[in-house]
């Protein structure tokens, strides 16, 4: 590539920008998708532990028991209801609703509450069921 | 001067269609993963904390096996469309890109076939 071509300017790009709500959301959906594709191999582990037997599952067990694997469900558990949440918001704009300015940010909060409460509800649910987060 | 027309040259070579189908498919995946993630949550708290004899039982039910299959290669199937466009955006070395593509491909088949030897191992009782 030669000097001149290396010199053109580059369009404005994320960094000129000022953080807004829209793009920020629109960032963690993906950062979430990404997150969540991980969750994907714990997911064929457990099945893999299942399958194997008791031994394999006991250890499978206690390697979730560790805080710090519970800090990464906890992440995965608000991962997926924040991407499924603002999913449903893509699907809608997909089909042309909702996109005036002002719906796009009214479904934007709603959608961030609507993620932080599921998030809550599942970890009150998991704590009740194993007696105890940590 | 040449008399082809900017349509002939452009046909056959561009990625024409197969931008909509990977469009598509995104959002088929997406809207069978709204109720499927919901059960999904759902099992892992029910499932969750108990012994491997109650988790082989409850999966060992034709139900819980078929969703369960449906939702990992769902899933499967809407992360590598997602992570391949992330890779696609982002990665902008030519022989990394391919790499990474190539290598989501074969780690989500990889998963996918993983997954339900494992299911059906667990349901066929093996």
């Amino acid at each position: 590539m030669s000097s001149i071509q290396k010199a053109r300017p580059l369009s404005p790009h994320l960094q000129i920008y000022s953080p807004q709500l829209t793009s920020m959301l629109s960032v963690i959906h993906r950062g979430t998708g990404v997150f969540l594709s991980f969750g994907s191999v714990a997911i064929v582990i457990w099945l893999g532990a299942l399958a194997q037997g008791p031994d394999a599952y006991v250890q499978f067990q206690s390697l979730l028991a560790h805080p710090l694997s519970k800090l990464v469900l906890l992440g995965w558990c608000f991962s997926l209801c924040y991407h499924l949440c603002n999913g449903i918001r893509h699907l809608f704009w997909d089909v042309g609703a909702g996109l005036e300015l002002s719906q796009v940010y009214r479904s934007g909060v709603v959608m961030l509450v609507t993620s932080f409460a599921l998030t809550a509800a599942i970890v009150f649910f998991a704590v009740q069921k194993t007696g105890g987060l940590l | 001067m040449s008399l082809r027309s900017p349509l002939a040259k452009a046909v056959g070579l561009g990625s024409a269609k197969h931008g909509f189908s990977h469009w598509w498919w995104q959002r088929v995946t997406a809207i069978a993963l709204v109720p499927l993630s919901v059960w999904f949550v759902y099992s892992v708290l029910t499932v969750m904390g108990m012994d491997h004899q109650y988790a082989s039982d409850w999966l060992a039910q034709p139900f819980n096996a078929t969703v369960l299959i449906l939702f990992v290669l769902t899933m499967l199937f809407h992360a590598q469309t997602g992570i391949q466009v992330v890779i696609e955006d982002y990665i902008h070395t030519k022989w990394l890109n391919l790499t990474l593509l190539l290598a989501v491909k074969f780690a989500a088949v990889l998963m996918a076939v993983m997954s339900v030897i494992s299911v059906l191992k667990v349901v066929l009782g093996g």
